[in-house]
């Protein structure tokens, strides 16, 4: 029988856990940059799956239209709602217009899509691509000389970037619809002042900024759901960590995109 | 049932294996493999769980890639192909899965469209249709045609994953399994499907199994792999002819009195 010592002897010592944490951090990172190169050197290379990019396109717009029209539009009243009592100290309530425009369309309007595309989308890429992995679906388009990665990949991750800056855009008029009723409704401010009122601070740097912050996303949220999703393992449980993986990652990456990006357009200001 | 005598043309290597190695971390599951498969023939390759029957098929089918050894198929050396060659060689080749490997989004005309519209261009509709009728006679199940992959039996999933793969016209088919988990009269089905594309598609092919009933009626000869290497090679009456006590207990376990 061994000894409890010889087992303590054995067992990594913390720094050799922290070192190989870092290395498969760095592997991770090395394989995440790989398929993105992957993705560019495939995407533009016929045959283009063009059927199924629409079909892609639809599925992750259906599937997020819901709750994106109920989200922009709560957002729209209740951001309304709660900015009044602070512009009313001061007088100003008139400027509740220009305020909710600013927070929608250079803050809120994309970044709470790429949140609702990242829990319904991006976990659904990375369970239903998991899924195929596991069953060797994948595989199988392999051995049969289809290209599963033009096929699974590319298409989603298009649909994504081309998808999720139009549903950004539709929460952001959906939430100022939100916005402009509530307003109507306490200042009696007609249509036509609202809308030139809450365009009036904003420029078309902000417009492309928000559409280019949009079309980041929703590439990250592909990327990143086809990564976990085509790259799982280990079964049922590789399915369910796939689609974990895919939001909380996607998440995470989503708000480090939103500094840089906000940054990058200070510039251009 | 008997198995008919295939028409196997001894000269004609389609797979020529040797040396073949492979290791997954410490555990060597292929210690240096030697194999010849012919055209036309069956060869049944048996072996316990675990034993890498499995990764040698992938190996076959360029899922896998080798740590030493040589692997030429249809005359090409798969540890030198090209990505572009080896894309071309896989039409050659069909695998059947273990668990059918149906796409689960598509119907059964889906699936069988799918890699046939991908690899034969310019092909037309009337063609298309003619090619899933005709697999789908060959494994008897036209009516299942607009059927999902979950509204099938496990037999049923077997056939289509098989009719998958002569959609292309393989030279080769790489069966995974054909008879895990199924009842045994199904069993018994596939294995007569089997010999049936064997014969009807001039296919040379390699199953995996560990099943001696299917070994029995489909293969030509039949390679006993064990401790990674192939122990025994020949009929399958020659195989089970011996004392070894690493082979006879399969065939004791298995033809239980």
């Amino acid at each position: 029988m061994e000894s409890i010592e010889s087992h303590t002897e054995q067992a990594p010592s913390g720094l050799t856990k922290v070192k190989n944490s870092v290395i498969s951090f760095f592997l991770m990172l090395y394989r995440v940059y790989a398929f993105i190169i992957r993705f560019f050197k495939e995407v533009f290379v016929p045959p283009y799956e063009f059927r199924e990019v629409v079909r892609q396109c639809y599925e992750t717009g259906v599937r997020s239209f819901t709750l994106i029209t109920l989200t922009g539009f709560i957002i729209g009243v209740i951001f309304t709602k709660q900015s009044r009592p602070s512009l009313t100290d001061f007088g100003a309530t008139s400027w509740l217009p220009s305020l909710v425009s600013i927070a929608v369309l250079k803050a809120l309007a994309p970044l709470v899509t790429a949140l609702i595309a990242a829990g319904k989308v991006g976990s659904s890429i990375g369970a239903e691509l998991g899924s195929m992995r596991v069953t060797e679906q994948i595989d199988a388009m392999e051995v049969s000389g289809t290209k599963p990665f033009k096929f699974l990949v590319c298409t989603r991750v298009i649909a994504t970037t081309f998808t999720i800056p139009l549903l950004a855009t539709y929460t952001a008029l959906i939430a100022l619809l939100g916005g402009y009723l509530n307003i109507n409704q306490n200042e009696g401010t007609s249509y036509a002042t609202f809308i030139e009122q809450a365009f009036e601070p904003i420029t078309f740097v902000d417009i492309w900024a928000s559409l280019a912050k949009a079309v980041v996303f929703g590439f990250t949220i592909g990327i990143v759901g086809c990564y976990q999703g085509y790259n799982s393992t280990k079964g049922t449980e590789g399915v369910g960590k796939a689609a974990n993986g895919a939001v909380v990652t996607a998440m995470f990456l989503v708000f480090i995109e939103e500094v840089l990006i906000v940054q990058i357009a200070g510039w251009f200001r | 049932m008997e198995k008919q005598k295939a028409n196997i043309d001894f000269n004609n290597e389609v797979i020529r294996i040797r040396g073949l190695q492979k290791s997954f971390g410490d555990y060597h599951v292929l210690r240096g493999i030697d194999l010849d498969l012919y055209q036309g023939e069956n060869l049944v390759v048996l072996g316990r769980s675990g034993t890498g029957k499995s990764v040698l098929i992938k190996l076959i089918s360029g899922m896998l890639y080798p740590d030493a050894g040589t692997i030429n198929v249809l005359g090409n050396e798969l540890t030198t192909i090209t990505e572009k060659e080896m894309e071309a060689l896989r039409i050659r080749i069909g695998f059947s899965f273990q668990n059918s490997a149906l796409y689960d989004s598509m119907t059964v005309r889906k699936n069988l469209e799918f890699p046939l519209v991908r690899n034969r261009k310019g092909i037309t509709r009337k063609e298309i249709d003619n090619a899933v009728h005709k697999v789908l006679d060959a494994v008897s199940l036209s009516q299942t045609i607009n059927q999902m992959p979950s509204e099938l039996s496990g037999g049923q999933r077997k056939r289509i994953g098989i009719a998958r793969t002569l959609i292309l016209n393989p030279e080769i088919m790489l069966y995974d399994e054909p008879t895990a988990g199924l009842d045994p009269i199904t069993c018994i089905e596939i294995n007569e499907l089997i010999n049936e594309v064997q014969q009807s598609y001039n296919t040379s092919s390699i199953i995996i199994t560990h099943d001696l009933t299917c070994a029995k009626m489909v293969g030509d000869r039949v390679a006993m792999l064990l401790d990674g290497q192939f122990q025994r090679v020949g009929t399958f009456d020659e195989v089970f002819a011996t004392d070894d006590a690493r082979v006879k207990p399969f065939y004791d376990y298995n033809f239980i009195e």
